[in-house]
């Protein structure tokens, strides 16, 4: 059994119909990539399955329950933490205020204090500071730090490297290696398309709130992946994943 | 020297006004909303705190300790119940509902307790009249009280507020409650326990309004004039501000007693409006000549 099922999934901005009839399932330690253009629908789809964003129609699934309507705190217990786009810490609290304010009534497991600041070095000496006053870098690395807080299951980072330096984007895909070599289940949603392929084994590509293109990230070129990412030609059907 | 008792006698007032405004700056600054039955629910745990007291010829610090409870399920109620449901039609909606709040707390007060003016200074024997000499001052023993617990009250707030669990959880659901819940933060649970903070609060100083003085069920409008005075003088969402401004809007009032016999609540108006034209012409210069409409991240 997948450890999250997204079964016809249909989700709307007032008229905006932003996620059309979506499905596809993540297994239990994979990591999975969402890609797509700006306003594809990625963003949308994650808040839903992370629930706060809901669903007009299908279903989301984990681990074997469907998760209906149930508000996001409650997901949180289940396993499902989402790094939201643009970090949005709290930004008057202290880093390691952001991180015991998430770490409250979590979930047992590997994450703790300790060793998310393993995990994230860059963290360590920035504790006592106000979040807000941090680098982009930092602050993604403390958003992604603050999810783990909850000992997810499944963890959803949208946008990962928006708006941050070369620099800052390799440090934080070093300690994502060390988050995926800790066993996480990831769902990324990122622009960058070379770096998502190298990371995640299976993909799927959005456009215009529908799945055009997925698979193993390894059978695909990037053309291919280009071609669908813009709409440049209708996706062969045989590689619409189901 | 009478300046001197003024000023004195002005801060002890403050006090009172800063243990008056803690529920309003506390629910502006976690809730983001104007509580504008603030004043009124002060005077509903007055008259609740004067009905238990006189009923099973209680103390009144005894009552309030009934009174609390009930207040802070009153909170959770006011939160679920109103302003809640207010806020989902834009964020001026609670200041609506909650004005209407008050007219209706007011004349239900009306209905059960009639007209006439109550006090719980008959209920402490000496306590309400009662002062130390220190040099020519004489500082009240009530007004000391009232005033040393203003300070505990705001302060230990602020403790609880940077050093709790639940104290982070209702700051950073005050900061962005979307993303508290995204961090396995029930909003909701956590709205609902600042407003019930809120109440108690409120409890205590509606009880410290009937032991110093006297109300009546239509008093509620002044109390809110003064607390929202002290919160806005001393700025808003900052609780040693808001003692601040009590204690100013205190002094600016007896000063102004003492300049004219009709000076008093002049006096303090002034002060308010100073404050407020000074605030709010440092915040437009800080905003440039653009005038473009800006918010703080705060």
């Amino acid at each position: 059994m997948s450890l999250l099922a997204v079964e016809h999934a249909d989700a709307r901005h007032g008229l905006l119909h932003a996620v059309r009839d979506v499905s596809f399932a993540v297994e239990e330690g994979e990591i999975f990539a969402l890609v797509g253009a700006n306003g594809a629908g990625k963003t949308t789809l994650l808040r839903a399955i992370a629930g706060a964003h809901r669903l007009s129609h299908g279903r989301i699934v984990f681990d074997g329950h469907d998760l209906g309507t149930e508000r996001a705190h409650r997901r949180v217990r289940r396993g499902i933490t989402l790094v939201p786009e643009g970090r949005r810490l709290f930004n008057d609290l202290t880093v390691e205020e952001n991180l015991s304010v998430a770490g409250a009534g979590a979930r047992p497991g590997y994450w703790n204090r300790t060793t998310v600041l393993e995990a994230f070095p860059m963290l360590a000496s920035h504790l006592k500071q106000r979040s807000g006053s941090l680098s982009g870098g930092q602050q993604q690395a403390a958003a992604i730090a603050r999810a783990l807080m909850t000992n997810p299951r499944l963890l959803l980072i949208d946008e990962i490297s928006l708006g941050l330096s070369p620099i800052a984007v390799t440090q934080l895909y070093e300690s994502l290696h060390t988050v995926i070599a800790a066993g996480a289940t990831i769902i990324l949603v990122e622009q960058d398309l070379t770096r998502t392929l190298r990371v995640a084994k299976r993909f799927v590509c959005m456009l215009e709130g529908r799945i055009v293109l997925g698979g193993d990230a390894a059978d695909v070129t990037r053309e291919q992946v280009t071609a669908a990412y813009f709409g440049l030609r209708e996706s062969v059907p045989g590689e619409r994943e189901r | 020297m009478i300046w001197l008792n003024q000023i004195v006698q002005g801060i002890l007032l403050g006090g009172y006004y800063a243990l008056l405004a803690c529920g309003l700056s506390f629910m502006f600054g976690v809730m983001r909303i104007i509580n504008l039955a603030h004043g009124s629910l002060a005077v509903l745990a007055a008259f609740l705190v004067l009905t238990v007291a006189t009923q099973w010829g209680l103390s009144p610090f005894v009552a309030l300790l009934i009174v609390i409870p009930l207040m802070a399920i009153l909170g959770v109620l006011l939160q679920r119940g109103i302003i809640e449901r207010s806020l989902r039609y834009g964020e001026l909606t609670p200041l609506l509902s909650t004005f209407g709040l008050a007219i209706v707390i007011d004349n239900l007060l009306f209905k059960g307790y009639g007209a006439d003016t109550r006090s719980l200074g008959a209920n402490i024997g000496d306590l309400a009249y009662a002062s130390w000499s220190i040099g020519n001052l004489a500082v009240g023993q009530l007004s000391l009280l009232t005033f040393v617990l203003a300070v505990a009250l705001l302060g230990g707030l602020q403790l609880f507020l940077q050093r709790s669990r639940l104290g982070r959880a209702i700051r950073a659901t005050a900061q962005d409650a979307d993303t508290a819940e995204l961090v396995g933060i029930d909003s909701r649970a956590v709205y609902a326990a600042a407003a019930a903070i809120a109440l108690v609060t409120v409890a205590i100083a509606g009880a410290f309004l009937g032991l110093r003085g006297t109300f009546d069920p239509y008093t509620g409008s002044t109390q809110l004039i003064f607390a929202f005075e002290a919160v806005v003088i001393g700025g808003t969402g900052s609780l040693w501000g808001t003692l601040l401004g009590g204690i100013v809007l205190g002094v600016g009032q007896n000063l102004g007693a003492q300049v004219a016999p009709q000076g008093f609540l002049i006096g303090g108006h002034l002060v308010f409006l100073t404050v407020l034209a000074i605030r709010l012409y440092l915040s437009a210069r800080e905003r440039g000549p653009s005038r473009a409409p800006r918010r703080s991240a705060a």
